[in-house]
């Protein structure tokens, strides 16, 4: 018997009674799916609550006494009495505005970071310079420090330049280049045979020309993967914007959300308000991801995005 | 495009003024330093815009942070240096190794169920399916912010209102005051992050295990090995490299915890999630003991460093696929 399942190629699992193994495994895998999953259904089921309702009916499935109250106070446009009369705090939170803070940032650090980076990956890869070995040393160094402890530091040097509180002071540090992409990309263009690259160069095209016909385009999936994690990790980022920021003209999501969350009413958390905002945050990102998915999912082969 | 490649550089169009120096034909075979000063002008314009970042953000401001580290700095005044008083202060505060205590028990839960799970998911998606759906599922939460992670859990945990303690309250239980309770707090706040990047890691696992030829598990179901054995025999060995890089990543990543404690518990119940990089910021932002911060800050640098060189000591043996 062992003999003839062994023949047979792997299309599908053998159709017999499952094993005990097997009925578990697929058990394990569908409570992770949910575990994973539920969060989501919950924050939206409770963005679309009454407050009051909220409190009275805690455990229903479906959201209770449907309302978009919580997305009118989380966007700003209930005035604050009927704001405080559905539970909210009344606070003033401009969301439209934090969202536009989020999308320049993350735009500006995105392709400022990408292809400063490709560019001196390219330099490392493909160029012969005196000192290319030292501070290609030097770059490899700096993958050792963590981010977190060039902050402070950075801070004093924020407020030195005059740029807290704006949108550049919060880019600054990451827009130029993190030793990460550097060596991500660099990586691929040594895999870029040099045939193509002298080819090219025999045809008459100049260096900066071939980078940006030849080696940009070829490495457009480990480049367009890269991008789409930079986008997502500083749209996400909290501890940078939180020191950098104190008023709204340079406020991003993330710390507004967190601004949200502390300015609670008298009569308890404002959760529908809360969960609306929180789902306005996220979700640009899960349409992001939504485009690419099967190109991350795929190209996620390599080690140390955070 | 079959050019014959023996032409000499000197066809090539002035346009590459750069290429003033005898081009080498020695293509692939690395010289001392880079080799010369072969492309030296456009070198400058390539990796310039890089450079630049660099040392402006990331190296002036390393050596600044270990410099403030000897200073007393309240950001209005000019640092002032005082030696090792900082030092001397932080090997005596009780707060410190307190909150050195809470941040390595919160990493260990954290990497802990973090590992096991991400393994378990990682050889779910090679061995059981090979849904991509799958795949994109497992990485939604890491689109999260943490901010955004704090707050649902906090609101699907919560004591009295949480569809958590709605359930548990329903199986008959008591209701656990999970961010609110000293002994809780914790190990909660570590779940949480565990929900967020398990799936991450999940697929950086499953990366190395993509590099395992299938052929070896089907030989050894030949012989009649059962899915367990086979993991220990030949999945846990073979990605053992790959399983050590990823490891030190996430314990370094969860030494860094801040956004999570931030939004859920401040710091609190009576500093029970008082982790290191929270304690450095109240010091730096809240008490504005900039000099005394950075201290703090080098120290984590160096257990930081320390964990990433015993890395380099265990794993130097085993070359891997990864970065």
């Amino acid at each position: 018997m062992s003999a003839v399942t062994a023949t047979t190629t792997k299309v599908r699992p053998e159709r017999r009674r499952p094993s005990p193994g097997k009925v578990l495994a697929w058990t394990v895998t569908a409570a992770m799916v949910l575990i994973t999953l539920l969060p989501f259904y919950w924050i939206l089921r409770t963005a679309l609550s009454s407050n009051t309702a909220l409190a009275a009916h805690p455990g229903d499935v479906l959201p209770v006494d449907p309302t978009t109250g919580g997305f009118e106070r989380a966007l700003g446009l209930q005035s604050t009495e009927e704001a405080i009369a559905q539970g909210g705090s009344g606070g003033g939170l401009k969301f439209w505005r934090y969202l536009l803070n989020s999308v320049i940032v993350s735009t500006l650090i995105t392709v400022c970071q990408i292809l400063f980076s490709a560019m001196a990956a390219y330099a490392f890869a493909r160029l012969r310079w005196r000192g290319r070995d030292t501070v290609f040393g030097l770059f490899l160094a700096g993958l050792m420090v963590p981010t977190i402890f060039t902050l402070l530091p950075n801070f004093v040097l924020i407020k030195q330049l005059g740029l807290l509180d704006s949108l550049l002071g919060i880019s600054l540090p990451t827009m130029f280049m993190t030793p990460f992409a550097v060596f991500f990309l660099r990586q691929f263009f040594m895999n870029v045979p040099r045939e193509v690259e002298e080819a090219a160069l025999l045809d008459g095209a100049g260096k900066i020309r071939i980078f940006f016909r030849v080696m940009l385009p070829m490495a457009s999936s480990p480049v367009l993967t890269l991008g789409v994690l930079t986008y997502i990790t500083s749209w996400n980022d909290y501890f940078w914007p939180l020191m950098v920021s104190y008023s709204d003209s340079s406020r991003v999501l993330t710390v507004a959300l967190a601004i949200f969350r502390a300015q609670t009413p008298q009569t308890g958390y404002d959760w529908s308000g809360l969960m609306a905002a929180t789902l306005i945050a996220a979700l640009p990102m899960l349409v992001l991801f939504g485009f690419f998915a099967r190109r991350i999912v795929s190209t996620i082969s390599f080690t140390g995005i955070k | 495009m079959t050019v014959a490649s023996s032409s000499p550089p000197s066809h090539l169009p002035p346009r590459d003024v750069e290429e003033t120096a005898p081009k080498r034909r020695s293509v692939g075979k690395r010289e001392r330093d880079g080799g010369g000063s072969g492309d030296g002008a456009l070198a400058a314009l390539f990796i310039g815009p890089a450079l630049l970042g660099f040392l402006v953000f990331l190296f002036w401001p390393t050596l600044r942070g270990i410099y403030l580290s000897f200073t007393r700095f309240n950001l209005l005044t000019p640092a002032e240096w005082v030696g090792l008083d900082n030092y001397r202060r932080m090997v005596k505060d009780p707060i410190f190794w307190d909150s050195l205590k809470v941040t390595v028990e919160y990493v260990f839960i954290n990497i802990g169920v973090q590992t096991v799970s991400a393994l378990a998911i990682a050889v779910l998606l090679q061995r059981l399916t090979q849904s991509a759906v799958l795949r994109g599922v497992v990485l939604t939460p890491y689109l999260m912010s943490n901010v955004v992670a704090g707050i649902v859990w906090l609101w699907m945990l919560d004591t009295q209102l949480g569809i958590g303690n709605e359930i548990i309250a329903g199986l008959g239980f008591d209701r656990i005051p999970f961010l609110a309770d000293e002994t809780w707090a914790i190990p909660t706040i570590a779940l949480i992050n565990v929900w967020r990047h398990v799936g991450y890691t999940a697929l950086l696992l499953f990366a190395g295990l993509q590099a395992i030829p299938n052929d070896m598990y089907e030989a050894a179901k030949v012989d009649g090995a059962s899915e367990w054995r086979m993991f220990w025999r030949i999945t846990m060995p073979l990605l053992r490299p790959v399983l050590a890089v990823v490891l030190i990543m996430t314990v370094i990543g969860s030494f860094q915890v801040f956004d999570t404690v931030a939004v859920t518990t401040n710091g609190g119940p009576a500093n029970a999630t008082n982790v290191l990089q929270f304690y450095i910021y109240g010091s730096a932002f809240g008490r504005f003991q900039f000099g005394y911060a950075s201290a703090m800050s080098v120290a984590l640098l160096v257990v930081l460093s320390a964990i990433t060189i015993l890395q380099y000591r265990l794993t130097r043996a085993g070359r891997t696929d990864l970065g």
